[in-house]
């Protein structure tokens, strides 16, 4: 068993704000992130996968099959956008790292068998948003 | 505890099956298969798991560590074209994965009697892409 991490990079912005909240308590809970025109932030993410290292080929994943669901799945719809206006799950969701990352992994997930019927499996994805915060999710 | 060295090296490559045509090559390997090869300076990350000795204060001597590096890896590897220079990369596809089962195999003897033992090989072969390797084959 092997891993292999590969790393992405996207621009976006994004607001955080609830609408069940007052406007003192969205304040208080997301702070800058609360200003309502929204921020933006170059995010890496990174997405590990595990699996047998093939005889044959020498290889665990197929990067360039791997880039193609990334950029399908996520940078397609994520990238230079307002993830709070371009991404349809985040109309009723807040777009929180810890909830992007979990809308990456159901948006992986739910594709994954078909592109990987024989592996690898998803093992993990990493979200940092800034040099100072990163988010882990894993996938089972 | 774990501790973790870090060195570099730059090595030619070209990622390729004899077998295979070079559609179905690059299908698997992507621009790693032209056939002229090319070159990553490639950064390994030993890392070692291990008790500090109470007199030492120390899981291993990290300059015995950096001289093992050196001798199995880097010396080897370093401004070499793996295929034709660096065995088994002549019959074995230098991937990043077979390129740090490889390595892994080269260090993991140096550690099978110590304090430490040898607990992963992160090999980047670029800054957005690296392999894990434990040296569990399953």
């Amino acid at each position: 068993m092997m891993r292999v991490t590969r790393r992405y990079r996207f621009a976006a912005s994004h607001r955080l704000h609830s609408g069940q909240f007052s406007e003192d308590k969205n304040r208080e809970l997301y702070d800058k992130c609360n200003n309502p025109y929204g921020h933006g932030h170059d995010y890496v993410l990174d997405v590990c996968v595990a699996g047998r290292l093939d005889i044959a080929t020498g290889l665990v994943v197929n990067v360039q099959t791997l880039d193609a669901l990334v950029k399908e799945q996520i940078l397609r719809d994520f990238d230079h956008r307002y993830l709070n206006v371009d991404v349809p799950e985040f109309e009723k969701l807040i777009p929180t790292s810890e909830n992007i990352l979990q809308v990456m992994k159901d948006r992986l997930c739910a594709h994954w068998p078909s592109v990987f019927p024989d592996g690898p499996r998803l093992e993990d994805i990493r979200l940092r948003e800034t040099r100072r915060n990163s988010f882990e999710l894993k996938a089972n | 505890m774990l501790i973790t060295r870090r060195a570099e090296f730059s090595s030619s490559h070209v990622c390729a099956q004899s077998a295979l045509t070079p559609e179905e090559n690059r299908a698997l390997y992507g621009a790693a298969s032209n056939p002229s090869g090319h070159g990553h300076n490639y950064v390994l990350e030993v890392t070692l798991e291990g008790e500090p000795d109470p007199a030492t204060g120390m899981i291993f001597d990290l300059r015995r560590l950096k001289e093992i590096i050196n001798a199995s890896v880097v010396e080897p590897m370093d401004h070499r074209f793996l295929n034709y220079e660096v065995p088994p990369f002549d019959r074995v596809v230098p991937t990043a994965e077979n390129l740090a089962a490889e390595i892994w195999k080269r260090l993991e003897p140096h550690f099978d009697d110590g304090r430490a033992r040898l607990k992963n090989v992160r090999l980047f072969e670029t800054d957005d892409l690296y392999v894990d390797c434990t040296g569990d084959r399953s």
